[in-house]
């Protein structure tokens, strides 16, 4: 029968990459687990380092992360992403390490989130159109990182997960146990905030070589 | 539609997330209202400079020093 045929690979064909993946880990194929991290170190890297703010930490939540997902595999549900799994996995972890720095002191996604600041545009002179290309790689990325750690922490995360790594809206409240509506109030003010400080550095270069 | 309703709309029309009606609109204010374009511009640039660069890099030897790590607690068990 066609169908009997056509519908099995009509599954495989929707099956994510990464669920396979899975699959073969589960069924002791730990070369399965070496591509998975391979495929998302760096991002999990970057999310533990915009969290935790040192590059140790960074490191051993980066590893810690990778090490609670294989152990937690099993329960995994391929109704949702493994990267989006992962990521959850990953700012759990950073957020532990961060606590652990800082010692009898509470940490959360929702400090110092009051401020107002940058968030009624006040810098509204244009950019010029390609503002970067003014700089050199290791100058820009050196000004992209002052800039974004300079943000608290409630609004550097929800900006690193939504608009950096690509997670929906309501995947980034998910992972961070926060409402939609509390998400997109912290999203906009950290653009904001990130386009008034850019636009400083921008201005600056742009007056200097006048 | 003031410059506050705008900003209100900002990240949803970055998103483009608002309806037809909503767009025009806001469409209709950006043609009078040079502040607002500046800033829905700029931003627009803000979040394209920060998904394209890379602000943490993995160096090739981290990589490969937690990639080992990793590989050899997983393979005993983790």
């Amino acid at each position: 029968m066609p169908m009997a045929i056509i519908q099995p690979v009509v599954e495989k064909l929707e099956q994510h990459p990464d669920v396979a993946l899975v699959e073969q880990v589960l069924r002791q194929d730990a070369s399965a687990f070496d591509t998975l991290v391979r495929k998302y170190e760096g991002q999990v890297f970057r999310i533990a380092q915009h969290i935790t703010q040192n590059r140790e930490d960074a490191e051993d939540a980066t590893q810690d992360a990778f090490l609670k997902a294989y152990q937690k595999l099993d329960q995994f549900q391929g109704n949702s992403k493994f990267s989006t799994w992962l990521v959850r996995i990953a700012v759990n972890e950073s957020l532990m390490r961060l606590r652990k720095r800082r010692t009898g002191k509470m940490v959360s996604i929702d400090e110092d989130i009051s401020t107002d600041e940058g968030s009624v545009p006040r810098d509204l002179a244009d950019w010029a159109p390609n503002p970067e290309q003014n700089y050199n790689q290791a100058e820009l990325a050196d000004i992209l990182r002052k800039t974004i750690q300079g943000l608290s922490q409630g609004f550097r995360i929800v900006f690193v997960l939504r608009d950096v790594e690509g997670l929906s809206t309501e995947e980034t409240a998910e992972t961070l146990g926060l409402s939609v509506p509390a998400v997109k109030s912290r999203l906009l003010r950290a653009r904001l905030q990130l386009r008034e400080r850019l636009s400083r550095y921008f201005h600056q270069k742009k007056g200097a070589e006048k | 539609m003031t410059c506050k309703e705008f900003l209100a709309l900002l990240d949803d029309l970055i998103d483009d997330s608002v309806s037809d009606e909503t767009r025009a609109q806001l469409r209709a204010h950006l043609g009078g209202c040079e502040h607002c374009k500046v800033t829905l511009d700029t931003t627009r640039k803000t979040i394209e400079i920060y998904r394209s660069h890379e602000v943490y890099d993995l160096p090739d030897g981290l990589r490969e020093r937690l990639h080992a790590a990793i590989m050899a607690r997983c393979k005993g068990g983790c």
